[in-house]
């Protein structure tokens, strides 16, 4: 298969960036493909791990945080577990998104980073997560009011959700952690 | 036997049933769980896929409560399990991260406390043994097959629960209950995770269709579970999978703490058995046969 990739406009291969941020070397990679072959996501994605790594490591750029794997990756821990390299990949993947996120990439389907958002917005809060919030912001988010009602009824008659949120949570320090990372960082994500 | 018990979100939503079932098995046996006072979420997946600080961080709160409680940390969720024993190896290798995490939380932490899944106090601290004396009921030879998931046993390096591509624990539970615990390929597989939530829900229909038809191909009579999301995602969707290819499997997913609690005599209510989706009857009644 032939690879072809257009070099980061910075001129800073996206590479260093991720060896910076997550302090794995990509260069290890010798393109075995033990983690493609595992990766629970690669029949549905067009570039399995090694091809992003592979991507890497001939200096692509930003256009490289629109791949799909990046939100569609489970953090399933496969990839990392195979590899004869001990390649993390799973950090490698977080820091992907860190940097989808600052460069305002093209977020595909699904967009997961909202549901992160709404996510850790509910845990921000109460401390702990409420999925009622959560799944309203991101079904309001994504307009897709109407997936999975079908099975609204059988959750509410077996009590799978909460209707209130939790209150029992020492909300002081949660919300303390939330704060002094806006503070470092300027922002969350 | 003491523990710090950190019972994760899903104990007050999705898994209930897993909550009260390792409650009530541990009191059954003796075992004192103490609920971690004032605990929070762990950050889960949201949180690392956000911030590496913020995740550790998260995380720590809950075992800076518990270290105070001078306890190991009993946990039942796989993810919650994953995130915790992430946050520990975090701190301990990486000074830098430690550092962050103090300035976060208000307090240093060294990861000293120890973080234990339910199934590990079960065999290594209580024993297998005491817990073959424990049983009255018996699987008599249900084929069971264990599902690991992924959280529980990747990666080694953090996790270091059992072997991560053919895990034995879940496998020695259902023996010393007397079934028969299947070797089956799928057992570390992954269900698709948090994606269940997601508009690509599709993506974990198909990953459970072919894990539970991998169960039925080798003719298990249930799957066990230990973590909250693949219960749901292998219970829940078996909906979605009859509509989108027709086939029903009608394939019972308990808890390996439902399945223990039915051998200790446990009611049906304690253990939750009316949450699950899919009728765990037959199971209840091969079990209910065979007072030992
Ligand atoms: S398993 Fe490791 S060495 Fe092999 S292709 Fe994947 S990242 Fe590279
Ligand atoms: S962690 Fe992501 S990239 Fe790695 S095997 Fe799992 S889904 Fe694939």
């Amino acid at each position: 298969m032939t690879i072809r990739i257009t070099k980061s406009q910075t001129g800073k291969s996206l590479l260093n960036q991720i060896r910076e941020m997550s302090g794995i070397d990509l260069a290890v990679c010798y393109q075995c493909k033990k983690c493609s072959c595992g990766c629970t996501v690669s029949g549905h994605v067009q570039s399995p791990p090694s091809e992003l790594i592979r991507r890497l490591q001939l200096g692509a750029g930003d256009e490289l945080l629109t791949s799909d794997l990046i939100w569609t990756c489970v953090s399933c821990e496969t990839c990392f577990a195979r590899c004869p390299m001990g390649i993390d990949m799973v950090s490698v993947m977080d820091a992907l998104r860190a940097l989808a996120i600052k460069k305002k990439a093209v977020i595909p389907e699904g967009n997961i980073p909202l549901f992160n958002n709404a996510f850790l917005k509910t845990v921000e809060i109460f401390g702990r997560t409420y999925d009622l919030a959560l799944m309203t912001a991101y079904k309001i988010g994504t307009s897709s009011y109407m997936r999975d009602t079908d099975k609204l009824p059988i959750i509410m008659q077996k009590k799978k959700i909460a209707l209130l949120p939790s209150l029992g949570a020492n909300r002081r320090t949660v919300r303390r952690i939330f704060r002094k990372i806006r503070q470092n960082k300027g922002r969350l994500s | 036997m003491k523990y710090a018990y950190y019972p994760g979100c899903s104990a007050e939503s999705s898994a209930r049933d897993q909550h009260s079932s390792s409650i009530a098995v541990a009191r059954a046996l003796g075992i004192d769980f103490i609920e971690i006072k004032g605990w929070s979420c762990c950050g889960s997946t949201p949180g690392h896929q956000t911030d590496r600080v913020l995740a550790a961080s998260l995380s720590v709160a809950n075992l800076i409560l518990a270290k105070d409680m001078g306890l190991d940390i009993v946990v039942n969720c796989a993810a919650c399990y994953n995130r915790l024993k992430t946050a520990n190896y975090e701190v301990k290798n990486h000074p830098e991260i430690r550092k962050k995490v103090k300035n976060a939380i208000g307090r240093d932490y060294d990861g000293s406390v120890e973080i234990k899944h339910m199934m590990e106090v079960l065999l290594e601290d209580y024993g297998k043994e005491s817990l073959q004396n424990a049983f009255t009921y018996s699987l008599n030879g249900l084929r069971v097959a264990s599902y690991y998931g992924c959280l529980l046993v990747r990666p080694q390096e953090i996790t270091n629960f059992d072997d991560p591509e053919n895990p034995q624990s879940m496998d020695n539970l259902i023996r010393a209950m007397g079934g028969e615990s299947l070797d089956w390929p799928y057992k570390v597989e992954c269900c698709g995770n948090s994606l269940s939530l997601t508009t690509r829900s599709d993506l974990v229909v198909s990953f459970s269709d072919s894990i539970i038809g991998m169960a039925k191909a080798v003719e298990a009579e249930c799957i066990a579970v230990a973590c909250p999301l693949c219960q749901v995602n292998l219970d829940l969707r078996q909906m979605d999978i009859k509509r989108q290819t027709g086939k029903q499997y009608d394939m019972p997913i308990l808890y390996i703490t439902q399945l223990m609690g039915l051998c200790l005599g446990l009611s049906r209510k304690e253990l939750g058995l009316e949450k699950l989706v899919v009728s765990p009857s037959p199971v209840v009644k091969a079990i209910a046969a065979t007072v030992l």
